[in-house]
């Protein structure tokens, strides 16, 4: 009896040490195998390439003296046009669910925390053109799951991945400014004239400004910026001679909700 | 074994049963579910003989390529990719691979519906519209 215990461990542990060396000699006669194959030809690689515009933290600065409704409505329409922005019509156009990455609101809408009791007529009235501020410390980045909003650490962009987005909203209740949408429908039957260089989005995904960081990687400027009539300057916060930092040294300029640590990258001169 | 006959019957039925759908596919449905369908070709994807690897590996591998090619872009902001023969690309899928295989029916879908794989690129992605 002890004796057949003892043969049956022995067997054991041959087997154990054929199969483990077998596999080994298959794994390594694959991987040579693998190495002779004529793979030639250097291995595939990304770039940003030359036309790129770049920065270390992108910014904008809106001089809301040169807006007025029709300024915005081209800025407006340059970026939803390109980025392929429903804009729903008829019996589809919920208020509650409009699509905006970039739109022109009041001034005690877009600085609830200014308090001016007697605020000059003029800047009353006077639009003032919100979008993502792209802060530079994000709620929504901190707030959502997968990781699909993310701040591009390269150039300070806070960017959405919408192949990950789950659509939990979670970064609505996150961005203290409403510069998100959610598409509760499908939006392309309201989308008029689809853009094909740019995707469009699914049904329950959000979405917002992304800085047209596919404008910037061939070096043009957002499409905002072009239309603004000179309104909106766009450049490098970190570069102190870019045009921003001229600007901003020359002018007062606040920012929407300062007192909430986000640190938007977009400063109005008011 | 008194009851080799039984057993045996059973057993027959049993592996008939079992392997209903080999033998179902080998006699009726050989002719359209066993041969693969061949992706078509437009003349201008004809034309630059090479794709951004060769056709081997982008017939098993194009979704890992698309997959980085969408990781790289989104998330790293890189858009140029410099394949294995040297050559540019855009990596775009609407821009780059429709660009050539603009015919998404008769190049993605035969396949794809062959394997019974549904890719979501189109929920979001625009394709050409093919025109005939």
């Amino acid at each position: 009896m002890e004796n057949s215990r003892r043969r049956f461990l022995k067997n054991a542990g041959f087997s154990i040490l054929g199969v483990g060396a077998g596999s080994m000699l298959i794994g390594l006669s694959a991987h040579t195998s693998k190495a002779v194959s004529p793979d030639a030809g250097q291995r595939p690689q990304f770039s940003m390439g030359d036309k790129a515009m770049e920065a270390e933290r992108w910014g904008m600065v809106v001089d809301t003296r040169k807006l007025n409704d029709s300024i915005c409505r081209k800025m407006q329409e340059a970026c939803h046009s390109i980025h392929n922005v429903p804009e729903p019509v008829g019996e589809s156009a919920q208020r509650d669910q409009i699509i905006k990455w970039i739109w022109p609101t009041e001034f005690q809408h877009a600085f609830p925390s200014q308090e001016v009791e007697f605020l000059a007529e003029d800047a009353a009235h006077r639009p003032v053109v919100v979008l993502c501020n792209h802060c530079d410390n994000p709620p929504c980045v901190r707030a959502c799951p997968t990781r699909a909003t993310f701040k591009r650490e390269r150039d300070g962009i806070v960017m959405m991945d919408f192949h990950r987005c789950i659509g939990c909203r979670f970064c609505m209740a996150a961005c203290p400014f409403g510069a998100r949408s959610f598409n509760f429908r499908d939006p392309r039957p309201d989308i008029e004239d689809e853009n094909p260089d740019f995707p469009t989005r699914m049904r329950g995904v959000v979405e917002k400004c992304n800085f047209c960081a596919e404008r910037l990687a061939v070096g043009k400027k957002p499409a905002c910026v072009e239309a603004s009539d000179g309104a909106l300057t766009f450049g490098d916060l970190n570069d102190p001679d870019s045009d921003v930092r001229k600007l901003l040294a020359e002018k007062y300029a606040i920012r929407r909700k300062p007192n909430l640590g986000t640190f938007p990258s977009v400063f109005y001169i008011v | 074994m008194n009851d080799k006959n039984k057993i045996i019957t059973g057993l027959v039925i049993f592996f008939l049963v079992v392997l209903f759908p080999f033998w179902f596919n080998l006699i009726f449905g050989a002719a359209d579910a066993s041969t693969a369908p061949e992706p078509e070709l437009t003349e201008k994807a004809e034309k630059a003989e090479t794709c951004v690897a060769e056709t081997e590996h982008m017939r098993t591998e194009h979704m890992q390529i698309l997959d980085q090619w969408r990781d790289t872009v989104v998330r790293d902001g890189q858009r140029i990719y410099v394949a294995e023969n040297g050559k540019e690309y855009d990596p775009s899928l609407s821009n780059t691979c429709m660009d050539c295989h603009s015919n998404k029916e008769k190049f993605c879908d035969r396949c794809h519906n062959y394997a019974s794989v549904n890719p979501y690129c189109w929920d979001c992605h625009t394709y050409p519209e093919e025109t005939e």
